[in-house]
């Protein structure tokens, strides 16, 4: 299928001018390297890293705000840079720790100014803006001000100003940056349904492993300017296989637990966590031969620690 | 062009909603008017006629400028746009499909027109209960003065424009803004009308955008000789001509800035 993103090769260096005035030095320092990838309509991507990894830096590159040093970059077949106020039409973009609401004006009056700043017909306009109103649940604070709005509030405020214009992709910076687990959830399911109705494709940063758990079946992981990782979640397991933990409480505190196949690595109390490289059932049945056992878990490695030894890998 | 109008609109309706500072800078600019006022007729006490100015003249002067301080930033404070690029937040005006320059002139413009029912006529109706003020008599020079009003408030966006946009090269335009704080008023006619400055220095400030904010709208009021070309037309012509080289140099600057310069924060 045609990609709606496509970065090729896609790199940018900055200059960074360092120490006092007369002796300062500049030294040339890579953000993004070679970033390739496609993005197909109607995907639902997730773009991991640490701080200061690049995602922001490829962000910005994929929606015009920055040229790139090295490579090229085609955003629903514009070049983003040349065409910044085309391709804004066209796209969606929310900065989790930015606004486009005008902050001491009702959040309605923002949301109308959209449909002058994207040429919307006022039907169109009006008929979106009842559908987002319904399902961001916009109608109790349309009539307030946006700096008396709470921040999950705002974001959704936000997210209803983005899409407007019916934009075919969706590019989100830390949506869910700040908000609480309601709040977080309501914006997941709203994307997850914009996604299944419209087809819209949204790319996000997050740091929120909760986000790419429920959202993306697709994530790239980029660290120190590189792409470390691009593919389905479950081959991120694959990539950076992570151990299963055996949480075992004793009926009694007792010295680290010695058995094969698994390593004590923590004890606290009468609980001991045992990090298993080895059969699951037979490490249980000698953990339970030789210790009186009240109760054994065993846990799955989630996401973040999968992502965590791919950064700490590197 | 309706997108800059809906603007216009919400700067419009934001700025009326700040009751409590119109009301303390019309406090301000009416005080400061009389103290100006009352300095400048000691002065004119001891010489009646200084470079063709009455202590009449003087003090409408004061009264325009005082008047004109609400819609035209002479002090230069910083457009909303200076924070934006030091925090990275003007990442998000230049994802508008919008001009950025045009999208905080039609900003500045409502700004302006509230400040010019709300601060500008009542100033200047305190100027004139307090003191024995020079009104134009003919309905074309009123016409002028407004017209004056309107090209010092462009030249006033522009300047602050600049000033904000020097942030994209050097990283925060708080300097710039200082700087500024003293060469507008200084610069304009704000603090004493360029009249009493020695000739080859006011020479030199006379043909600076800076008069076109403050000496060109006062001299127009007064319909003074000393206007560019010794008239009227010429004093708005200066304005004009500041106005649209200024806002060339803005567009042209604006493109610069958001073709080459990284956008600040992450």
């Amino acid at each position: 299928m045609e990609a709606v993103i496509e970065a090729e090769g896609l790199g940018k260096d900055y200059t960074v001018a360092e120490g006092p005035l007369p002796r300062r030095r500049r030294r040339r320092v890579s953000a993004v390297r070679d970033v390739s990838f496609r993005v197909a309509p109607g995907e639902v991507v997730g773009y991991l890293g640490p701080n200061g990894a690049g995602k922001s830096t490829t962000l910005k590159m994929l929606i015009g705000i920055l040229a790139p040093s090295a490579g090229r970059v085609r955003v629903a077949g514009l070049e983003p840079v040349r065409a910044r106020t085309r391709l804004a039409r066209r796209i969606g973009v929310v900065f989790g720790q930015r606004t486009t609401l005008w902050w001491d004006l009702p959040l309605r009056d923002s949301l109308a100014l959209t449909r002058h700043l994207y040429r919307v017909p006022r039907a169109d306009h009006a008929r979106r803006l009842a559908e987002l109103t319904e399902v961001l649940e916009l109608g109790p604070f349309l009539a307030t001000p946006v700096r008396q709005l709470s921040l999950g509030q705002r974001m959704r405020g936000d997210l209803a100003a983005a899409l407007l214009h019916a934009p075919e992709v969706l590019v989100l910076d830390e949506p869910t940056i700040g908000l609480d687990v309601v709040s977080k959830t309501a914006i997941r399911e709203f994307l997850l349904r914009l996604n299944a109705e419209r087809g819209t494709t949204i790319l996000l940063t997050t740091h929120d492993l909760g986000d790419v758990q429920r959202l993306c079946r697709r994530v790239m992981v980029i660290d120190g300017g590189r792409l470390a990782f691009d593919g389905g979640l479950a081959g991120l397991h694959a990539v950076a296989p992570s151990p299963r933990t055996l949480v075992v409480d004793l009926a009694a505190p007792a010295a680290p637990i010695a058995v094969a196949g698994a390593r004590t690595v923590r004890v606290e109390g009468p609980r001991q966590w045992l990090e298993l490289n080895g059969n699951p059932a037979r490490v249980i049945a000698q953990v339970a031969a030789d210790h009186e056992v009240a109760d054994i878990t065993l846990r799955e490695p989630d996401i973040e620690e999968v992502v965590h030894r791919i950064y700490a890998g590197r | 062009m309706r997108v800059y109008l809906s603007v216009f609109g919400c700067a419009l309706r934001r700025y009326s909603g700040y009751r409590a500072a119109t009301a303390a800078g019309l406090f301000t600019n009416s005080v400061f008017g009389v103290i100006n006022a009352l300095v400048l007729l000691a002065v004119f006490a001891a010489r009646p006629q200084i470079n063709g100015y009455t202590a009449i003249d003087a003090v409408t002067q004061v009264y325009v400028a005082q008047a004109l301080l609400g819609p035209v930033d002479v002090i230069g404070r910083p457009l909303a746009l200076a924070e934006r690029i030091r925090s990275g937040d003007v990442a998000v005006d230049l994802l508008r499909p919008a001009h950025p320059m045009a999208w905080f002139l039609a900003q500045d413009l409502g700004r302006a027109a509230f400040a010019v029912v709300f601060r500008s006529v009542p100033t200047f109706c305190v100027g004139l209960a307090l003191f024995r003020l020079a009104l134009p008599q003919e309905p074309a020079r009123w016409a002028a003065a407004g017209l004056a009003l309107l090209l010092a408030v462009l030249v006033s966006f522009t300047l602050r424009y600049l000033y904000a946009l020097a942030g994209f090269w050097i990283g925060d335009a708080r300097g710039v803004t200082a700087l500024a704080g003293t060469v507008g008023p200084l610069c304009s006619g704000l603090v004493l009308p360029l009249v009493l400055f020695p000739d080859a220095v006011a020479g030199v400030l006379r043909a600076l955008p800076w008069s076109a904010m403050v000496q060109v709208p006062a001299e127009i009021v007064l319909g003074k000789a000393t206007l560019p070309g010794g008239t009227v037309l010429g004093g708005l012509a200066f304005q004009a001509a500041w106005a649209a080289a200024l806002l060339a140099l803005g567009a042209l600057l604006t493109a610069r800035a958001a073709r080459r310069v990284a956008v600040q924060g992450g």
